[in-house]
């Protein structure tokens, strides 16, 4: 398998397991779930058991614990299965989780690391409000503090995981203005005052369940608080940092599907009377994609290093993003292309790619917002 | 109960295999994988084990590189391994192996060994005869299902083209299983680290008693030629009794 320098036997035994996972439970059923908008939550319960769920937390919260090469592993193999939203909320807790591992008190990491290590509870983020998802910190979900409560009101949307979470943490506003007045509280799905929409109707992930979050007068117990008060946005901002990693990886992984979708194709397809791939047109766009594809992952690979060892990468990630998002949007564009009208069709794993790469350029922070936090730290 | 398994590293079946020009043998890579076939008589191995209180060690021979194939059987749970890795041993005959195989399997110690009905990359389905008959046990062969008596003796459910017979042998004894006899567990996460502390014996030819003759050699090997086209048949509403002579002819029915 290769790229030594990153992955080691371990990685590639834990690699060797997902992947004989994904092909004997995920693969054979994901055109199905796909076409449901869903996937069985059992799966969550699954993927702990073989211990790829959650892979990089602490033994003690029922984690698997490992660097994060072994959680590159598992986002990649997840994303082989060719559903890029059957991998978003399955991933979901390793954006809802790190703020709490980080900053919780072992109280708190007993109460919301456990249950979701194990695939019982699912656990989701929730930054993203209606009014605005670039500009964290004008963010304007309140929490209000009465006694050992907070109450919160406002309203959350776009949440991965958002129909089916039991635990979310969530982004709101408990001091003044600006990105110093945020902090991070767990809210419970049966917290009285909140609710929440139906799956919202979207381009692509359609295994995911996204949906709108409302906090209506919910009171939330002091207790959830994850961190000092008025201290969430730099828990927020750091949590970023692994989030744009796994995209990065995503994007990686839809884009060598798409490539690998392409090569295939070219040999079997005639037009003209020859195979598609004896075109020279088409055999340069496939060098395209396919130089794409290894500088990306390489590039992003070698960032994943550098944050390993601990090292700042903001700049580093934010480019890996930017530069692998737009990769994929080649690369997955020029795969519906290859594909001409079978490209566009339902049945083919391109078309799924083409759809599901979308997003990747926008969750997590859009390229826009990169390119600003680059220009920030290189200006 | 002490169950011996025979698996065999195989070089990764998703991965093109390369052939040495001049031996005309397949290159062993560094990185090579448990055979799938054998993942099954790891699954009942373990089974038994569990319902017995036994144990299962691993037999194989083959480079042991990495030893990634061997750690895939050992995080699903197996105790212990025992490796033949002997460059005398390269280009070995199945009976060869058979002697080395039951020559590590004497030196640990059995009541049963299971072994798959044919590997991926050699496929001569002759290796756990020998082995078997070199032990000196009986063979229950194509097993789809594996269960103890009640008397402690093996019975098995004999695939057949029919259904299937049901056989039964006091041990010690060897069982070859068919693929999908159980669900092979996965190697997990906490399995592939545990593994890691587990014993691995390495042997040469001279531990187990053999000493290897190379009695085979390879003169030539030439690509598969590419397949002809296929005879159209025309069907005039008669077609089908055309088809039914050209059947005939290639006696396939
Ligand atoms: C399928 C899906 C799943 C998601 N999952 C989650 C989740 O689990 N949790 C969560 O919290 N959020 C989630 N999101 C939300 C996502 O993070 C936001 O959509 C994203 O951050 C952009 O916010 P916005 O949609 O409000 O766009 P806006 O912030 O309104 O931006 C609109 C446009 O303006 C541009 N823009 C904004 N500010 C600037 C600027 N300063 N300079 C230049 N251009 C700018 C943006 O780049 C964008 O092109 C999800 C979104 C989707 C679609
Ligand atoms: C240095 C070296 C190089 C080798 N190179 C090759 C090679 O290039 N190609 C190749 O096919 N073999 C190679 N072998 C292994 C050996 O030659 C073959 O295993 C042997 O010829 C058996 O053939 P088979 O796979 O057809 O067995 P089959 O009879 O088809 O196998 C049936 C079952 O017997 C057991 N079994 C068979 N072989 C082994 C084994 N080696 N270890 C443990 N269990 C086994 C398994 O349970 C298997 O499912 C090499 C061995 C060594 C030491």
């Amino acid at each position: 398998m290769g790229f030594d320098r990153y992955f080691t036997d371990d990685h590639e035994l834990i690699r060797r397991t997902a992947r004989q996972w994904v092909a004997a439970e995920i693969l054979p059923n994901v055109d199905e779930w796909e076409e449901a908008g869903t996937f069985p939550r059992d799966l969550y319960r699954r993927a702990a058991e073989i211990g790829i769920l959650g892979v990089g937390y602490p033994a003690e919260y029922g984690g698997s614990p490992g660097d994060l090469f072994m959680q590159v592993v598992a986002w990649e193999e997840i994303a082989r299965s060719g559903s890029g939203g059957l991998g978003a909320s399955l991933g979901s807790l390793h954006i809802a989780l790190p703020p709490i591992l980080k900053f919780g008190t072992d109280e708190q990491k007993e109460r919301f690391l456990p249950s979701v290590l194990s695939g019982e509870r699912i656990a989701a983020l929730a930054v993203t409000e209606p009014g605005g998802g670039s500009d964290v910190a004008g963010l304007s979900t309140t929490a209000v503090r009465y006694g050992d409560e907070y109450l919160v009101n406002g309203a959350k949307t776009f949440i991965t995981s958002g129909c089916r979470a039991d635990q979310y943490t969530v982004a709101v506003r408990t001091g003044g203005e600006g990105h110093s007045g945020i902090s991070l509280l767990v809210i419970e799905a049966e917290t009285p005052g909140f609710s929440r929409s139906e799956p919202l109707k979207k381009m692509g992930w359609w295994a995911s369940d996204t949906a709108e979050l409302f906090f209506d007068d919910c009171r939330v117990p002091r207790a959830n608080l994850i961190g000092p008060e008025n201290m969430g946005f730099i828990a927020i901002m750091e949590n970023f940092q692994k989030e744009r990693l796994q995209m990065s990886i995503v994007a990686n992984i839809t884009a060598e599907l798409a490539l690998q979708a392409c090569l295939a194709y070219v040999t079997e397809r005639e037009a003209f009377g020859r195979p598609l791939a004896g075109f020279q047109v088409l055999r340069h766009k496939l060098v395209d994609m396919a130089t794409k594809v290894e500088v990306s992952r390489e590039y992003t690979y070698r960032v994943a290093a550098r944050m390993a060892e601990g090292e700042d990468q903001v700049t580093e990630v934010s480019m890996a993003k930017i530069f692998s998002t737009e990769a994929s949007d080649f690369v997955t564009h020029e795969a519906v292309q290859i594909f001409g009208g079978y490209g566009y069709m339902r049945e083919y794993l391109v078309e799924r790619l083409y759809r599901d790469n979308r997003i990747l350029s926008i969750g997590g922070g859009t390229t826009e917002i990169m390119k600003e936090i680059v220009a920030k730290r290189i200006l | 109960m002490r169950i011996a398994v025979c698996v065999k590293q195989i070089p990764d079946p998703a991965t093109p295999y390369e052939l040495d020009p001049d031996s005309h043998y397949v290159v062993r890579p560094n990185d090579q994988v448990l055979d799938d076939t054998d993942r099954y008589g790891v699954e009942v191995a373990l089974q038994l084990a569990e319902a017995t209180e036994g144990s299962v060690t691993l037999v194989s021979m083959s480079p042991s590189g990495n030893l990634q194939g061997i750690r895939q059987a050992l995080a699903m749970g197996a105790d212990k391994a025992v490796i033949v890795d002997d460059e005398s041993l390269r280009g070995s005959d199945s009976l060869t192996t058979a002697k080395v195989l039951a020559g590590a399997i004497q030196r640990e110690g059995f009541d049963l060994v299971i072994a798959g009905t044919e590997s991926t990359d050699g496929y001569t389905g002759v290796v756990p005869q020998q082995v078997a008959e070199l032990l000196d046990v009986p063979s229950l062969s194509f097993a789809k299902k594996v269960e103890l008596a009640e008397d402690g003796a093996v019975r098995i459910e004999r695939q057949t083209a029919a259904g299937y017979d049901v056989v039964q042998s006091a041990v010690p004894v060897l069982v070859t299983v068919t693929s999908g006899v159980v669900e092979p567990r996965y190697p997990t996460f906490k399995g592939i680290m545990q593994a890691k502390s587990k014993p691995v014996d390495t042997l040469g030819c001279g531990d187990v008693g053999v000493s290897p003759t190379t009695t085979q050699t390879i003169q030539a090997v030439e690509p598969v030629p590419a397949r002809e086209a296929g005879e159209i048949v025309e069907d005039d509403g008669e077609g089908y009794a055309k088809i039914v002579a050209m059947l005939e002819q290639v006696k396939v029915i």
